[in-house]
């Protein structure tokens, strides 16, 4: 039996002065606080954080592997699993899953299996070369669309079973939403997210960039006149939604992907990049999702008052708790039960305010959330020179509008079932683009599924 | 060099180019610390594998490609974006109907070209009516010329062609008896507003084409959104061209202007 220690918290930023930089909040284990972390892990028979993991990581044996201080056996075991622990064990909503599962947690705080693997996944790359396949593929042409989560871990697993994969991605840089949508105090693009997708290059997958699947070239080209057997559509969901409410084409409203996407893929937070952005003094982020803190996060850094307009309460917020918590901590203010109506301009056609009603919950709706119901005659205006718009977003439909036989279902995913086969043979499809806005895990998960799925599809042919 | 500030370039970019139909843009991106800037496409070659691009110089990231020299690369090149023109999905007898007149401006000039020669090319009549503020400011015209049936050049100086603006011929060829069957305009917001104004006097449809700001240019970023006839539409992947008796022109020139103060910013450094 394990000695009954606390969980070891991860050191992080001081808020005052993160509030004021794009530096990493968290800064992670080092060995030392690795190995005492490591000491807690029961080691379950039936282990149940195991299962809670979308792509199945063998953690038992990750941690017992650190705990014997054999970090490079840690980074195998994951390996086998995911190619991107040191991006996961940053994003994932571990509380919800590994660790939500986690025995220790039931009387008392579970392992803190996120920060362990972020510790492998940072020490692999700052100890371990990348390890190059010399092996040219051998196998059938594979495409991959999109180098998000779900791209990445479908090409991952198709390259390690010796297919020829070729991922084409709109952006000009790889990595979807870990490059244009989550921030760099969050989740450093030039070490971590670069390294990581190095590591998949290196297993001989190729990734093409400012390739649009559906303008420059279509899936039926590619199938029919570039070679490829097989076609993974792992496009997620980037088209952003608006309320739908009086002045939000003013000047000053940005969708928080217009937003990230500056700051983020075109670093407008450098001053030596040419991309520019606003957060204005006085911003106001609508919605309550991790987005919508990502972007206030952002905006407060760029130097804006920044408050979150939400129109539930604090309970049912879909972000993270630790994002909250975070963003709490950074200075930004929480506006609960609190719901825009209109934004209002100035005489120039800028905002310079938002015009509000109070929320009350109400009966529970289908989905057994207390849903948000106007209190009559609260409106007020909250003062504001920007607003973002963090409301979800919904799948691009580009290529099932290019692509024939390729089915929708009402919310523009596409359809596909539990591995991934679309409703056009040799076509399948994973991540957000199937689900809808969902996590980097879960996408991840259905890449991997999709992979093995295409191995099976194309030994049969 | 075009003129004293805009350029022409040809870019290596064989996809884009057997992808690219008239009406479309594509987006480059100088260097690594360039904005993604959209440009409508000004003429491609397949067979060559290449595209045209014609810029003027009007903020930080422009400038750099203005002054990029013969042999230089671009770090990123990514199209064709957005629908190509309405014609190209007509039917050849909806073509063999068509009298189309188009009112250039400015650097809107260059993407006229593709959408004339396409139509030229099927037999379909097509006049260019080119306004620039003196006559030292076109560009295009000889190209422009042996695609079209009839070109009118207008300043608003007249130091050359038609004195005034290019509605103003346009209006002034109607009033000679000329009969068009659609107008297409594509040029600087304001000129594209007064095209609109004078089509509607006239009783003719037109088209036209909007530079909104983009980021992304694929419909992620919204940056883009116009209202086209009381809905917000995205000029990146709904357009780049709309009905322009729809389109709220007045919005979109304001929100053109969204990162001026950045931009004068960077100008002055």
């Amino acid at each position: 039996m394990a000695a009954k220690i606390d969980r070891l918290k991860a050191r992080e930023q001081d808020p005052k002065v993160r509030a004021h930089n794009f530096e990493e909040v968290c800064y992670g284990y080092n060995a030392q606080e690795a190995l005492q972390e490591s000491t807690r892990c029961l080691h379950c028979k039936n282990p149940r954080c195991v299962q809670a993991c979308p792509v199945g990581i063998n953690i038992p044996e990750f941690i017992a592997k650190i705990k014997e201080g054999d970090f490079a056996g840690a980074a195998s075991v994951i390996a086998v699993d995911s190619s991107l622990p040191a991006i996961c064990g940053r994003v994932c909503p571990q509380e919800s899953q590994c660790e939500g599962s986690c025995v220790l947690g039931i009387k008392g705080e579970s392992v803190s299996i996120g920060k362990l693997e972020r510790f492998v996944g940072d020490w692999s790359r700052e100890n371990l070369p990348v390890k190059a396949t010399s092996a040219a593929p051998s196998g059938p042409k594979v495409a991959v669309i999109g180098s998000g989560p779900s791209g990445l871990a479908c090409a991952n697993d198709l390259a390690k079973l010796g297919y020829d994969v070729t991922i084409f991605e709109a952006l000009h840089r790889p990595g979807g939403v870990l490059e244009y949508g989550i921030p760099e105090f969050r989740l450093p693009k030039d070490t971590v997210v670069k390294h990581e997708i190095d590591n998949i290059v290196a297993q001989g997958v190729k990734i093409e960039t400012n390739v649009i699947i559906g303008r420059t070239v279509t899936i039926d080209q590619l199938l029919d006149q570039e070679g490829f057997k097989a076609v993974f559509v792992g496009t997620g969901a980037g088209l952003p939604k608006f309320m739908g409410i009086p002045g939000e084409n003013l000047n000053g409203v940005f969708s928080a992907n217009e937003f990230l996407t500056r700051n983020n893929l075109m670093k407008a937070f450098r001053d030596d990049y040419l991309t520019p952005i606003k957060a204005g003094k006085k911003c106001i982020v609508v919605g309550g999702g991790n987005v919508a803190m990502d972007a206030a996060r952002t905006a407060i850094r760029l130097g804006a008052d920044t408050t979150i307009v939400y129109r539930r309460t604090e309970v049912e917020l879909p972000a993270r708790k630790e994002e909250v918590h975070h963003a709490k901590e950074e200075g930004i203010t929480f506006a609960m039960l609190t719901n825009p109506t209109e934004i209002l301009g100035d005489d120039k056609g800028w905002v310079r305010a938002v015009k509000c009603i109070k929320m009350e919950l109400g009966e529970p709706d289908a989905s057994g959330r207390r849903s948000p119901v106007a209190i009559p005659g609260s409106e007020f205006e909250i003062e504001a020179d920007t607003v973002i718009m963090a409301l979800g977003t919904s799948p691009n439909p580009l290529i099932a509008r290019t692509t024939a036989g390729l089915d929708q279902n009402r919310r523009g995913c596409l359809v596909a079932d539990e591995v991934g086969a679309t409703t056009r043979p040799g076509i399948f499809a994973g991540g957000d683009a199937v689900t809808g806005a969902a996590t980097v895990i879960l996408a991840m998960g259905a890449g991997r599924r999709a992979a093995a799925a295409i191995h099976a599809y194309l030994q049969s042919q | 060099m075009l003129t004293s500030n805009i350029c022409k370039m040809v870019l290596e970019a064989p996809r884009l180019a057997k992808a690219a139909l008239p009406g479309q843009f594509l987006i480059v991106r100088a260097d690594e610390k360039g904005e993604r800037i959209p440009l409508t496409i000004s003429d491609y070659d397949a067979a060559a594998g290449t595209v045209t691009i014609v810029t003027q110089k009007i903020g930080a990231s422009t400038t750099v490609i203005v002054d990029a020299n013969e042999g230089d690369s671009f770090i990123d090149v990514v199209g064709p974006l957005g629908n190509a023109s309405e014609f190209v999905t007509m039917s050849p007898e909806e073509l063999a109907a068509q009298k189309v007149v188009f009112i250039a401006g400015g650097v809107g000039t260059a993407p006229v070209y593709p959408q004339a020669k396409w139509l030229h090319e099927k037999g379909v009549a097509v006049d260019v009516i080119i306004g620039a503020r003196n006559k030292d400011l076109f560009i295009y015209t000889d190209e422009m010329r042996s695609v079209c049936d009839n070109l009118y050049l207008c300043t608003d100086d007249g130091s050359f062609g038609f004195h005034g603006v290019g509605t103003a011929q346009l209006e002034a060829l109607v009033a000679q008896g000329k009969q068009y069957t659609r107008v297409v305009a594509i040029g600087p917001m304001i000129m594209m507003k007064f095209a609109t104004l004078t089509a509607k006097k006239l009783g003719l449809p037109i088209i036209v084409s909007l530079n909104t700001l983009m980021v992304d240019g694929t419909g992620m970023c919204g940056a883009c959104r116009v209202s086209v006839g009381g809905q917000t539409k995205f000029a990146c992947v709904d357009g780049p061209e709309f009905d322009g008796y729809l389109v709220d022109f007045d919005e979109a020139m304001r929100r053109q202007g969204q990162y001026k103060e950045e931009e004068s910013k960077w100008l002055q450094k």
